[in-house]
């Protein structure tokens, strides 16, 4: 049977405020157990929840940024359950009036292909604190540092229908949540996690077949394969006449497998009610049109200016587009380098190249936009090879100089394309290699590209710098002149 | 001295009569030689009171006094305070010190008050009679057969005994006003917001409300211009400016419409109890007021509604009571649930598991329409009621209880009948309403209040009316009989 893959995802971000969405604890990651919890962060009696507004503000942001309605009036409530590392032993989080309802955003597919996925809502949360089970002697330690750390919970429609769509997914989400700068887009800190929610269907039919939740995968490429092993664990057992049991899976990537980690059934019942500690929070159009006005330009209206303006590729474009910073240095390097899809090229190739290598974001890049568009300005001018452009580049990536000009003397890169000079060489070549040029002249004219390359060997050997192409240009037009 | 009013006090210390470290002494040694009949506090602080006096009696001598420089009073046990036990009358936080003060008792710290101690209640502050209480159950000073009424029993029973002359208290659906009336001594519940809830601890959330205990409404509204105020770190309080609430206490009752609910005197009320309420309204005609026969129709509904509001609402704020941070933690837990499971059930008494189960029942997935979501619109229409009434009357007058103070054991083994304690009461919560209590009465040589409801934010009327009742008869001067 052929069947139809329909994938959901739940996406937690966690906002970057400096505080704490019900408390002042501050929100920075890494110091040591304990020291960021307050009183309301231990949930000590007596203790009411405070209602941080960057949190809003930051969640409207949002919203306006997937073309969402923003709730005017949003509500928070309490999730019941009980957890160690869950203090108050509720969650405060949104679930019948959230802050963002349905919006949409653009996902890309490789080759300037995208499609459009619609997000149901994205709702305000506090994060839980963290069990730490290593290290007590049996026992259980808790640190309540991250407890109450701002988080928009973003839910996708059952749309997606790939593994590779539920990642371009995901990347579009962290692309747009890095753009507003809302969200330090951190997998690896657990700054964005991902819930993905898995089911398989008979091609052609409408309904939708029992789904499994894989819990808080945390990096792009573990978002693809543990769909991929729920797809392939799920399609086994429908196969086989099986039927799904609704529930919920941890994904191993050691093992490259889904584990079950509870079923539904024996789930709690989380008695959802409004928080009468907390009032409706009440926004007006006033309000989120000064929230509108503070939108950078998005991963989207981006690509297309790239396209439209700088004559991108759609590929290209979005590729560029998807990260804020890499989109910002290529821009600078190309208003100065003055050649847009050279510069595109290069960000794209030799520069991408370069800090995969090195393990280093954009952001750690030790050659500057200015460094990289003069370097390529000298290309466009013909003033040094594609090659030289590579050389300064490792020279200032190495940390040794940092002035393009300099170093374009220091290392002799300077091209000779002065027609005369080389002509002078060249003649003195052909003079040197009588028994080439008679081999030349013997070989049959639809060969004679090929035949060319011993001359350009000698005449680049002879005369350090000089430019390629006019090398060519003067060795054909001799040759001919003889023969 | 101990006679003296919260009012006298002040102005005794402010005329050098008495230091305060000698009143707080003679508090001191009072709760010492009596409470021992009366178990009206949990925790004594002599130490802190006579060291916050000392300070008060330096500051005097400098020259840097206020009215409430020195002056002894105490908090209910739900409050808390920094560096003191705060045991909401509860095993579970028997071993519990507050590390940080509540907005009520920092209130108090500012202006200079003297703490004596933590007061006695029903267990995290359900009940309607002081029985609940970890710490045994406190005496009516009245009677040592009946109770005080609750859950601000100790508050309300230490005032009585002369104990202290003003404690703090809370009200979640009559716990000012109804052992207030039991106990002979005045009592008011603000509007919902007017006092801050932070470090108060939570019962129902949107129904809690602190509020002050004395002997007369002068010192009631010298307290709530300590207690009353927005505060940013309650999310509930309201930010409105706090009169001074003594400054109307001497207008005219001329051309005030008192209103009269129809449901609340009924055929079912006690005709005894009846008499004795129309007894004490009319002195309110002799001042020049006016009676008006009013409506609230939806009063039936108030029982159901709060009993389904405020244990939904405990059953979350209680949560956190779960033996991982703080408070009752079981021995030798072998998992987690193991754990949460003995702590709850080890640290909490009855009434309290009660109402944590009546409440996760009402709002499981399933129920919530049918309990919790039905309950807040049946308190939109209490409300809408009161809203209605009050376009036609300044305050609205009622029997704060069915009866006067009950005997133990009466209704302690029948939830319902005690429930039923506040069918006057609730309504003024779930509409959020200042209530009061005054004592107006005597039934069977105990005590009975005469109930006070005002419009939002019009406690200055309320207190108003208490003082000019309080200036026309002397109920609330009346002394337990027996009393040292």
């Amino acid at each position: 049977m052929e069947w139809e893959v329909v994938i959901g995802l739940e996406i937690h971000a966690q906002l970057a405020t400096k505080s704490k969405i019900f408390s002042g604890s501050s929100t920075e990651y890494g110091a040591d157990a304990n020291t960021q919890a307050n009183i309301y962060d231990l949930g000590l009696p007596g203790v009411l929840p405070v209602f941080n507004e960057e949190a809003l503000r930051m969640a409207v942001k949002f919203g306006l940024a997937i073309d969402a309605e923003i709730g005017m009036k949003s509500v928070f409530d309490r999730k019941n359950y009980f957890y160690p590392d869950s203090p108050k032993g509720y969650q405060i989080t949104q679930l019948h009036e959230p802050i963002v309802g349905m919006g949409h955003i653009d996902i890309d597919l490789g080759e300037g292909k995208s499609r459009r996925i619609n997000v149901t809502r994205a709702h305000l949360e506090e994060d839980a604190g963290k069990s730490v089970h290593e290290g007590f002697d049996g026992q259980s330690g808790i640190d309540l540092n991250r407890c109450g750390t701002p988080l928009i919970e973003i839910v996708s429609e059952p749309e997606l229908r790939s593994s590779k769509e539920a990642s371009a997914y995901f990347r579009k989400m962290q692309s747009i949540v890095m753009y507003l700068g809302i969200c330090d887009g951190d997998l690896s800190q657990g700054s964005m996690r991902c819930d993905c929610n898995v089911s398989l269907r008979p091609k052609g039919q409408e309904e939708f077949g029992t789904r499994t939740e894989i819990k808080n995968v945390n990096s792009f490429k573990n978002v693809e394969r543990a769909i991929e092993v729920e797809i392939e664990r799920q399609m086994d057992i429908l196969e086989d006449g099986g039927s799904i049991k609704q529930e919920t899976r941890l994904f191993d990537a050691d093992k490259n497998e889904t584990r079950s980690m509870r079923s539904k059934e024996v789930e709690n019942d989380y008695r959802y009610f409004p928080d009468p500690d907390l009032l409706p929070v009440i926004i007006d159009e006033e309000y989120v049109e000064a929230i509108r006005a503070t939108l950078p330009e998005l991963p989207e209206q981006k690509k297309a200016r790239f396209e439209a303006e700088h004559g991108l590729s759609a590929y290209n474009a979005s590729v560029l587009a998807a990260n804020r910073e890499m989109a910002d240095y290529f821009e600078a390097a190309a208003g100065i380098s003055g050649d847009y899809k050279m510069t595109a090229n290069w960000v794209m190739g030799d520069l991408s190249a370069a800090l995969n290598k090195n393990e280093i974001s954009i952001n750690e890049i030790p050659v500057s936009a200015e460094q990289l568009g003069a370097i390529l300005k000298n290309v466009k001018g013909n003033d040094i090879s594609n090659d030289g452009a590579k050389e300064v580049f490792n020279a200032i990536w190495q940390g040794k100089g940092s002035d393009v000009d300099q170093l374009i003397d220091q290392l002799g890169l300077k091209q000779v394309s002065d027609t005369s000079a080389i002509e002078a060489v060249v003649a003195q070549v052909l003079a040197d290699n009588p028994k080439l040029v008679e081999g030349y002249l013997n070989t049959p004219e639809d060969k004679r590209a090929k035949a060319i390359g011993p001359f350009i060997g000698a005449t680049r050997k002879a005369a350090k710098g000089v430019n390629p192409q006019v090398v060519m240009e003067v060795l054909k037009q001799k040759l001919n002149e003889l023969g | 001295m101990h006679n003296k009013t919260l009012a006298q006090i002040s102005q005794d210390l402010q005329a050098g009569e008495y230091s305060s470290v000698e009143v707080t002494q003679h508090f001191l040694d009072r709760i010492k030689n009596l409470d021992g009949q009366y178990n009206s506090f949990i925790t004594v602080t002599d130490e802190l009171a006579l060291t916050q006096a000392k300070a008060a009696d330096e500051l005097r001598a400098a020259g840097n006094a206020n009215e409430w420089t020195g002056v002894p009073m105490a908090h209910k046990d739900i409050f808390c305070t920094d560096g003191v036990r705060t045991s909401c009358g509860s095993k579970m936080l028997d071993k519990f010190i507050a590390p940080y003060d509540s907005t009520v008792a920092d209130n108090f710290n500012k202006v200079g008050a003297v703490s004596l101690g933590k007061t006695n209640m029903d267990e995290f502050a359900m009940g309607s009679s002081s029985e609940s209480s970890f710490y045994g159950a406190v005496k009516n000073p009245w009677s040592e057969e009946h109770v005080p009424g609750g859950s601000s029993g100790g508050s309300a029973a230490a005032v009585a005994a002369r104990l202290a002359p003003g404690i703090t208290a809370t009200d979640t659906g009559g716990s000012i006003r109804q052992p207030a009336s039991f106990c002979g001594v005045t009592g008011i519940k603000p509007t919902y917001g007017r006092v801050s809830r932070f470090g108060m601890i939570s019962y129902a959330s949107s129904l809690d409300q602190g509020g002050p205990i004395a002997r007369t409404a002068e010192d009631a509204a010298m307290m709530l211009n300590v207690m009353a105020g927005f505060d940013k770190k309650d999310s509930t309080s309201i930010e409105r400016d706090v009169p001074d609430y003594r400054a109307d206490l001497n207008k005219s009752m001329k051309g005030m419409t008192i209103g009269l609910p129809k449901e609340y005197f009924s055929k079912d009320l006690d005709p005894v109890m009846a008499q004795t309420i129309q007894d004490a309204i009319k002195e309110y005609e002799k001042m020049g007021a006016t009676l008006k026969e009013i409506s609230l129709p939806n009063t039936n509904l108030c029982v159901p509604a709060y009993y389904v509001i405020a244990p939904s609402e405990c059953s979350a704020n209680l949560s956190r009571m779960d033996g991982v941070r703080f408070g009752h933690r079981c021995e030798d837990p072998k998992d987690i649930e193991d754990l949460f499971k003995r702590s709850r059930s080890e640290g909490f008494g009855d009434e309290v598991q009660r109402r944590i189960m009546l409440g996760s029942y009402a709002l499981s997935a399933g129920f919530y329409d049918a309990y919790y979501k039905k309950a807040q619109q049946v308190r939109r229409l209490i409300k809408n009621d009161f809203v209605a009434a009050f376009n036609d009357v300044d305050v609205i007058m009622s029997p704060v209880a069915p009866s006067p103070a009950f005997k133990f054991g009466e209704k302690s083994k029948d939830p319902v009948s005690m429930y039923l304690e506040d069918i006057y009461t609730l309504s003024t919560n779930l509409a959020g309403l200042p209530g009061m209590s005054i004592p107006a009465g005597m039934i069977n040589d105990l005590p009975v209040g005469l109930q006070l409801i005002g419009n939002y934010f019009d406690e200055s009327r309320l207190l108003n009316c208490a003082h000019q009742f309080q200036n026309a008869t002397d109920w609330h001067t009346k002394t337990p009989t027996g009393l040292k």
